[in-house]
Formats: structure tokens, C-alpha cells, sequence
């Protein structure tokens, strides 16, 4: 027990950040799991370079952390930081503008060089110069007391220097009243090979947390509640790994094997390294020589009846454009996993945005209508993966699906759903003659549609007499035989756009939150913007305004009653990573005049900016000003 | 079942595990493997006699038709698979051969051939070939070679002869061309072989071959095009011009060139063709399409400097290495089989609680 009082807190955001080699999401990943052990709400946003190892203590070398928990629900990694754990002059220049004046910082004093100051333009310390007075500042030095704990060891003292962010970890765990015994644990597995280092690192956790207690420089330590939660198993998990669960889980589900045909390529590779562990249940991942190659692949396999998934961001999508082209054509299942990056071109690999909407819906040749959807929270990425299979295997389409960054990297507490509550994905493949010809013959036509869905039979290679052949010529309707007819080209251009049409038949509606029911603004989103804009609508509503707030994970087609949502209100405000691509979607099938809220910083909106924009159009609509 | 050549060692066919037709089942015919579409390459197409002879070839495989499939790219050529029936997939320029890794490796029950052209193959789609045959993934894959781009109507082809004069190239191309045997060597394919679609029993002998090799097979089939290089290869195929100029490859044969010419291998390794009566005794070159090695094999392909004055034709290698599906395969089974089976609903629920859960009340 702490012989410190203690201070009980509702929120916190804590941020720590350092050299690319600190170690930062480390501390920070296991931050948030002993916070997800203690029941806090929580969500996360790891900032990190491009460059593997960017020049020591430079700014482009600055890998940050954050994590929001709280005793209640969380919808963003927070705004703004309370707390900024600085382990050198760059990661405390990089970072402080954002750190709120009056909030706490605890810098590594040790990387407090000269040298060091120099190389990100300070004349002289922040720390002495009474620059930092507006904040509480804890110096520590967190190497040389890592070093001096670890004197007994029989370590070079760069290995021991390397046990500081364990150091900083325990001194944060302490400070939060954080368990240590998940951390200890998963030390123990990660250098079970390496047992000096793993005594080390152990050590140096415990001396973090110690220092804390021992130090008069603390004088208090804090608490966070749990959040209350609806009962059940919780854990965490990032998008990505919950992509990578959800598709699982829908193959399972469908009885199909998974074949993942991949390239790696930032923020998506997480996606294939995952799957590549899951050979027992029924996945087989390809590493392709390129992108074409991997979208190839995993159409060449739902040819044959499995289900043919491809992971990716922008530019790879970009590359796969006329293979998905082939799937609409040949009107095979085919899923695809955009997580999308900062763009054009290379753009930033590590940065979060929603700009490929527009690629996913139109960037193939011709008329290539396939569905779009997108998650809108790291943990919806299980369920959207899920979505994905249900609508690609019933008709029988490529589907994107549009995560970002954000939500790849970003971390929450996800209740597991228990397998009999999944939904069932039932697939049908044809067996047999689905037609007669001309003599009353019974024969099989790969294009004679489902009336419901309009989905053509899947008919695998092995079954006896389907023997069929398919492409990317324009095909006859019902025959499926190459065909040049005016007519027909009309014909299965407007059957295309119609199957992907009819998905809307099976999508729920758009559901509005107006807990006032006096709106008269509505603001809509899609995709990972959710948390922030929710978070934006509880501050406006705070304030006593109304707002309502809708979100859409189906993008193409949209929700049956998207049109009549957009009318019901005075005014709609539309926030996009992205200069306002939904907005033009909107605009442009709805005739509605939405107002588009754009910012492409790499970054998630922050939700106060938001709340300030829906503070001005609620205003503007209350003066009747149009 | 062994590989197209004895290796002498156990080895399974590039058919394994495809189901066969029972041994009293009537015996297919070319008709069985005819599809009802009419087939429409120019006239004096030389894709047609490649087509007589696959749907004359494929009834002795004796497997299902239903487990072959064909899929092929763009071009000419790769309208091929709507004339045979089968399952088959004419897909886009280029990509045949990854799409077709990826139907192979997740279905060990089918039979997976791909057709490709010169412009197909090793143009647009150079670098999924390279990677099917580095990879040896069981496709069997023939490339028609006509050295034009026919269905654009008569461009230069990366094979085409540098100096081409085409419809893109009025003054001569400056191309430097690929000498497709010699890129398959190099991706280190497993089975490489050379034939040309007048010869129907050179063409059938050596799609056999191919067939029952296990790993990536790549057939290149000097093709003719009647109406953009027409005459391509008339030099191997007039009857006073071809003895001496086409040297047929036979595994465990002295390698010659008409009558009395030899290829012999001089001490630095490299090859050469020789009158007879001048070589050394002993250093005839015997073809062994199963060396490991590819350095001769490679040094057989480059005896054709381009103007045809010497072509190697048959099997320039075949060798076992473990095939990419089947490896593939294996993990995914070694995966179950030392994790307790295929995965059931309790596994599933395991592995989405993951390690570190906490419960609610």
C-alpha cells in the first residue's frame, strides 16, 4: 500500500513520447493493458514516424503514444494531453504545444544535453530557462537511475540504458495506481530466452514504481474508476487485429477456407502477420510479389471456392483497380482491405485519412460498381470484416472495406462476442443444372441470377458438369458466352449496378442520434471519424444545444433512408478526413447542400475543433442564416 | 507417377491428388474437351494446331474434366480456354499466372494450366511469371511465342528480333528481346521446355511431359502468325533448312545438329556446335535435363543468338524441387495437426478472447 494520498480522477490522457528507439509504443501498449485490466474505458493513438530509425534525437525521430482512460466511456484518444512523458529534447518540442498549460510533464533529464538541445534548435534548456514555469515539470533522470539500478548487472551500459522506458512505465504505473503484474508477465514471455535481460527489464519496472513512492517530488498519486461496462469478457484490441479476427471468424462461420493474398505495405502488413499465425483455423496467407499479384491471388482462390481477401492502402489499391475490375465482371466474391494513409503517392505512410473513398467507389474502368464499407471504431473492425463476407459472398462482389490508420494502430476494450452470436454466413455453391435449353435439356447458366439478389451461381472447378468459362469480355446475359450485342452490354451494365443496389435491401437504416429530438443540425460521418464526432456532439450538447448525430459504415450502397435523414434537418455538416468526398456523394445523389468540415493533418480530428464548428452552424441556423 | 523425365527418384506427378476417372470409365475424347464456342483466331493461325493438339492430349491424362481448369491472360492466345471444356478463367493482361497460384495452391484437387503469349507473359506480366516459376507452383504454362502483339495488331513484342520494323517501330525497334527459355533458366523453373505448333508430335511428347512434372512447367511454343510475322519461324520449319538449324533435345542423348554437327562443351564451360568429325572424343555434349545445376542448360538456350541458325527444341529441364502449393498446404495441415484438428466453434472462441481478457459482471 501507498503511504501517498491518493486522488481519485475521472479522465486522464497520458502521452508519452521519445526517440523512434525509446521504446514509446511499447510503454505504451502495455500502459494500456494494465489500464485495461483495471476496467478504465480507454482508446489509443500511436504517432510514429515512417522511418524505422530516424537520426537519434532529432524531431522526424519523435515516436509518440497517447492514451485516454477514464471511469466512464471513452470515444477518442483525447484532444490534448494531460500528462507528457518526454524522454529527450525533440520528443518535449514535438509535443508540447499540444500539452494544455497547467498540465504535468516529466522529462528524462539525462538526454538534456547540450548536444542534444542543439540538435532540435533550444539555445538553452526548457527546463532551466523558466520556459516550462506554466507547467508542473518532474525532472528526472530517468537513464542514469535506470543505469544505477541495474549497476549488479553484468550489461553494457547501452543495454542498461535500454531498460528506461521500463523505468518510465513503472514511475506512470505508480503514479495511476496500475498493476504491474500484467507487464511482469509478458516481460517474462517476450525474453524468456534471455533471462539477464528479462531481470533487467523486471528490475527496472520495479525501480520506476519505487522511485515513485520513495520521492518527495510526488506527492500525491491518482486513481481512475473503472468505467461501467456491460457485463461480459472484455480485452483489447487494435483495428487490425480485430480485421484480422473478424474475417477469421466469418470464414469459420461460412465454412470457406481464408486465402489472404497480400504485399506489405503500411498501415495494413499487421493484417498479414496475423493471419500468417492462423494456418489451424483454415487460413492460408500468400506474400505476393506485388499488389496485382495479391488481389490476383485471392480471386484465382474464390474462383475455387474459397474466400479470396487482399489487405492494402492507398496506393495498393491503386494497383489492384483493374483486378477488382475482373472480379465485378466475373461477379466473384472478392474482399478488400483498404486501410487507408495520408496521400497522393507515397504520401504518409504512417499518418491516418479517409481520401480514398472516392478510389473505392469509382477508380476502376467502366461502369465497376462494387460495395464500400467502412468501420468506425477499432473494435467494429471484427464486425465490419464480418459485413464484408456476408455481402461478397451473397452477391457474389468485390467489396472494399475503408479503414485508416487511426483505427489499425488505435487500441479499446472489446467485449468478445460468444461464437453462437455471430451471424451465420451461409453459402451455397451450385451443384447441379440451373436452367433447360431450347429442347427442355437441363443445363447450367453461370449467369442466371438469383431474382432476390441478383447474384449469379458460384460454381467451383470439381463440379461435374458446371464446366464454364469466365472473364472480363462483357458476357451474354444468363449464357455467360463472350458477347458484343449493344443490347446486352445495357442490359448487364444496369444488372451490375442494380446488384450492388439491392445490398441496400439488406442494411439496416441509418439510425440518428438527437437525444433532445430538436435538432436542427445534423452531423454525419463515415468511418473512423466516429469517436471524434461523438465526442464533439456531447460537448455541444453539454452546453445545452441540440445536435444530432449520424454515422455511416455503408458507403455503397447507402442505407435505403439516407435521403430522407439529409432533408430532416436545417442543416448537415459532413467532417472528413479528406477535402469532402463524402460531401460530393452526397450532393450529388441527394441534391442536398451539405457543408463539408475537412482537415487532412495525418491526424484525428481533434473533437473540441468539431465542437466549435457545430457550435457556429447551430448558431448560424438559430439566426436563420443560410 | 514420375516427373516428364526419370530422375530415378520417387517423386509425385504434377496430376496428383486430381481425381482420375475410374479405370472402366469409357475413354474421353478430343470431342469431351471441345467446348460449343466457335473458335475465332484468324485463318492459318498457328494457335489452332496448339489447340487440336491439347484437346487430342488432355483425354489421356484420364482426369476429370471437371478438375482442369485453364486460365489464361490477354491476347490472342489467351482466348484459348473458351474453346476447351473445362473450367477456365480468361482473365486480365498479365496476371494469369498469380491468379492462377492462387486457385492452385488452395485447391490440390485441380489440374491448373495457364496460357500466355510473348507481349502476355513477358511484357505486362513478366513479373508474375518470374515469380510463378521462382515459387514452383504446379502450373503448367504454355507460352505461345509469335514475337508480334497480334490482337493490337502488329506491334513489337519483347521478343521480337532487335531492328523489327512494326507498326510501332517504322525505323526498327531498339529492343533488346528476351529469349524466353533462357529467363525461365534464370527464374530457376523446374521444368523448361521449347516445341512449336506445326509439329504436332514434338508438341504432344513434350505437353506430356510437362503435365506430369510436379512444380512449374513452361512450355514456350514457337507460334506462328499468319497475318503480323508471318514466316516467323519458317526456318525451322523448311524441310532443307531445319535438320541442320533445329537440334532436338532427348534426356541421356548426345545433343546434334543434323547429321554431322555436335554441340560440345570446351574445358571454359561454354558450348558450341562443331562438325563431328572435329570433336574431341568424350566431349560430345550428353543432355541431362535433369542437372541440377542450370548453367548448361542456360548455355543450350543461348546457342540461339538470334538468327536462328541453331534452336534447341524438347525439355532443356526437369527437375524436383518441393512445389509452393503443396507447401502451402502442408503448413496450413502441420498447423492442425499439431494444434489439436480443425478448428471448432471452442477453438474460434479461444482465439478471439486471446490472452489478456477481463470480465465485467
Amino acid at each position: 500500500m501507498s503511504s501517498k494520498p491518493l486522488q481519485r480522477l475521472d479522465r486522464v490522457v497520458i502521452r508519452f513520447a521519445g526517440d523512434s528507439g525509446d521504446g514509446m509504443q511499447l510503454t505504451g501498449d502495455r500502459f494500456t493493458s494494465e489500464t485495461a485490466a483495471l476496467g478504465n474505458d480507454l482508446s489509443t493513438l500511436p504517432n510514429f514516424p515512417a522511418e524505422i530509425r530516424a537520426p537519434a534525437g532529432t524531431l522526424p525521430g519523435v515516436s509518440s503514444f497517447q492514451l485516454h482512460f477514464a471511469d466512464h466511456d471513452v470515444l477518442t484518444p483525447g484532444d490534448r494531453p494531460d500528462v507528457l512523458v518526454a524522454m529527450n529534447p525533440a520528443a518535449l518540442k514535438a509535443n508540447l504545444a499540444d500539452l494544455p498549460r497547467g498540465g504535468t510533464i516529466i522529462v528524462n533529464t539525462d538526454e538534456f544535453s547540450k548536444r542534444n538541445l542543439a540538435k532540435v534548435g533550444y539555445a538553452a534548456s526548457p527546463v532551466e530557462d523558466g520556459s516550462l514555469e506554466s507547467w508542473h515539470v518532474h525532472e528526472i533522470a530517468l537513464t542514469s537511475i535506470t543505469v544505477e539500478a541495474l549497476a549488479d548487472f553484468g550489461l553494457t551500459r547501452k543495454e542498461k540504458e535500454r531498460a528506461k522506458n521500463m523505468l518510465a512505465l513503472g514511475l506512470l504505473s505508480w503514479m495511476y495506481s496500475r498493476p504491474l503484474d500484467g507487464t511482469e508477465a509478458f516481460l517474462r514471455a517476450k525474453f524468456a530466452k534471455a533471462p539477464e535481460i528479462l531481470e533487467a527489464n523486471l528490475t527496472a519496472l520495479r525501480a520506476g514504481y519505487n522511485y515513485g513512492e520513495t520521492t518527495e517530488d510526488f506527492a500525491v498519486r491518482f486513481e481512475v474508476a473503472p468505467a461501467a461496462m456491460p457485463a461480459g469478457t472484455y480485452r483489447t484490441i487494435t483495428g487490425n487485429a480485430a480485421m484480422a479476427l473478424g474475417l477469421v471468424s466469418a470464414a469459420h462461420r461460412a465454412g470457406l477456407p481464408l486465402v489472404l493474398g497480400s504485399y506489405p505495405i503500411t498501415p495494413a502488413s499487421d493484417i498479414l502477420h496475423t493471419l500468417s499465425g492462423m494456418k489451424r483455423y483454415g487460413v492460408t496467407t500468400l506474400q505476393a510479389e506485388d499488389e496485382i499479384a495479391a488481389v490476383g491471388m485471392a480471386l484465382g482462390a474464390s474462383f475455387g471456392g474459397a474466400l479470396g481477401v487482399t489487405s492494402t492502402s492507398g496506393p495498393g489499391l491503386a494497383l489492384k483497380a483493374e483486378t477488382i475490375g475482373l472480379g465485378v465482371s466475373t461477379e466473384l466474391p472478392l474482399v478488400i482491405l483498404d486501410i487507408q494513409r495520408g496521400g497522393p503517392s507515397t504520401g504518409l505512410p504512417t499518418k491516418t485519412e479517409q481520401s480514398d473513398l472516392l478510389q473505392a467507389i469509382h477508380g476502376r474502368n467502366g461502369e465497376s460498381p462494387v460495395a464500400v464499407i467502412a468501420p468506425q471504431s477499432p473494435s467494429d473492425c471484427f464486425d465490419i470484416a464480418m459485413e464484408a463476407v456476408r455481402i461478397a459472398t451473397t452477391y457474389r462482389t468485390p467489396v472494399i472495406v475503408l479503414s485508416d490508420g487511426y483505427l489499425a494502430n488505435g487500441s479499446e476494450p472489446w467485449r468478445v462476442p460468444s461464437v453462437e452470436d455471430l451471424p451465420h454466413l451461409d453459402v451455397e455453391f451450385a451443384t447441379g443444372p440451373n436452367d433447360t435449353d431450347a429442347d427442355g435439356n437441363p443445363v447450367f447458366h453461370p449467369f442466371l441470377r438469383d431474382p432476390e439478389t441478383l447474384a449469379r451461381p458460384w460454381a467451383v472447378p470439381g463440379t461435374a458438369g458446371l464446366e464454364h468459362r469466365i472473364g472480363g469480355i462483357e458476357k451474354a446475359d444468363v449464357t455467360g458466352h463472350i458477347s458484343y450485342d449493344p443490347d446486352n452490354h445495357d442490359k448487364m451494365t444496369r444488372l451490375r449496378q442494380g446488384k450492388i443496389d439491392r445490398i441496400a435491401d439488406t442494411i439496416p437504416d441509418l439510425e440518428v442520434d438527437d437525444p433532445s429530438g430538436e435538432a436542427r443540425v445534423l452531423v454525419l460521418g463515415w468511418g473512423s471519424t466516429y469517436g471524434p464526432i461523438a465526442a464533439a456532439a456531447r460537448l455541444v450538447r453539454a452546453t445545452g444545444l441540440p445536435v444530432a448525430q449520424a454515422h455511416l459504415r455503408h458507403l455503397s450502397p447507402f442505407p435505403a433512408n439516407l435521403g430522407e435523414v439529409l432533408r430532416a434537418y436545417d442543416r448537415v455538416i459532413v467532417p472528413e478526413m479528406n477535402l469532402g468526398q463524402l460531401a460530393l456523394l452526397l450532393r450529388g445523389q441527394f441534391l442536398v447542400d451539405v457543408q463539408s468540415h475537412t482537415a487532412v493533418r495525418g491526424l484525428p480530428f481533434p473533437a473540441a475543433d468539431l465542437a466549435e464548428v457545430l457550435h457556429k452552424a447551430i448558431a448560424q441556423t438559430l439566426e436563420g442564416v443560410q | 507417377m514420375t516427373t516428364g523425365t526419370d530422375l530415378g527418384m520417387p517423386s509425385p506427378g504434377g496430376t496428383h491428388g486430381v481425381p482420375r476417372l475410374p479405370e472402366d470409365a469409357p475413354k474421353q475424347t478430343k470431342k469431351d474437351f471441345t467446348s460449343d464456342q466457335e473458335v475465332r483466331w484468324c485463318p492459318g493461325c498457328g494457335d489452332y494446331a496448339v489447340l487440336a493438339a491439347v484437346q487430342g492430349f488432355l483425354p489421356d491424362l484420364g482426369l476429370k474434366r471437371e478438375n482442369i481448369v485453364f486460365v489464361s491472360g490477354i491476347g490472342c492466345s489467351s482466348r484459348f480456354p473458351y474453346y476447351l471444356d473445362t473450367y477456365g478463367m480468361h482473365s486480365i493482361h498479365g496476371r494469369a499466372p498469380a491468379i492462377a497460384t492462387g486457385l492452385a495452391t488452395s485447391r490440390e484437387d485441380l489440374s491448373v494450366w495457364v496460357i500466355t503469349g510473348d507481349g502476355d507473359a513477358l511484357s505486362i506480366g513478366g513479373n508474375h511469371l518470374i515469380h510463378a516459376m521462382r515459387r514452383n507452383v504446379n502450373l503448367t504454362i504454355l507460352l505461345f511465342n509469335n514475337k508480334i502483339y497480334g490482337l493490337t495488331k502488329g506491334q513489337y513484342s519483347p521478343t521480337s528480333e532487335a531492328g523489327s520494323v512494326t507498326k510501332s517501330t517504322p525505323v526498327g525497334s531498339v529492343d533488346h528481346p528476351f529469349n524466353p527459355v533462357s529467363l525461365a533458366l534464370g527464374a530457376e523453373a523446374s521444368f523448361v521446355a521449347r516445341t512449336m505448333d506445326s509439329d504436332r508430335a514434338h508438341l504432344t511428347t513434350v505437353l506430356q511431359a510437362a503435365a506430369e512434372h510436379r512444380g512449374t512447367a513452361l512450355v514456350e511454343i514457337y507460334q506462328n502468325c499468319p497475318i503480323f510475322n508471318d514466316g516467323a519461324f519458317q526456318l525451322l520449319k523448311d524441310r532443307d533448312e531445319k535438320e541442320a538449324r533445329v537440334l532436338t533435345l532427348a534426356h541421356g542423348e548426345p545433343v546434334r545438329a543434323g547429321n554431322d554437327h555436335v554441340v560440345v562443351r570446351a574445358p571454359d564451360g561454354s558450348l558450341a556446335v562443331v562438325p563431328e568429325a572435329d570433336a574431341e572424343p568424350g566431349s560430345v555434349l550428353v543432355h541431362d535435363a535433369t542437372d541440377e545445376d542450370p548453367s548448361v542448360a542456360f548455355a543450350l538456350s543461348r546457342l540461339d543468338d538470334g538468327s536462328m541458325t541453331h534452336i534447341p527444341m524438347g525439355v532443356f529441364r526437369s527437375v524436383t524441387r518441393p512445389t509452393y502449393d503443396d507447401q502451402v498446404r502442408a503448413q496450413v495441415d502441420a498447423a492442425r495437426s499439431t494444434g489439436g484438428g480443425t478448428a471448432d466453434d471452442e477453438d474460434l472462441a479461444a482465439l478471439l478472447r486471446g490472452g489478456d481478457t477481463w470480465t465485467v459482471a
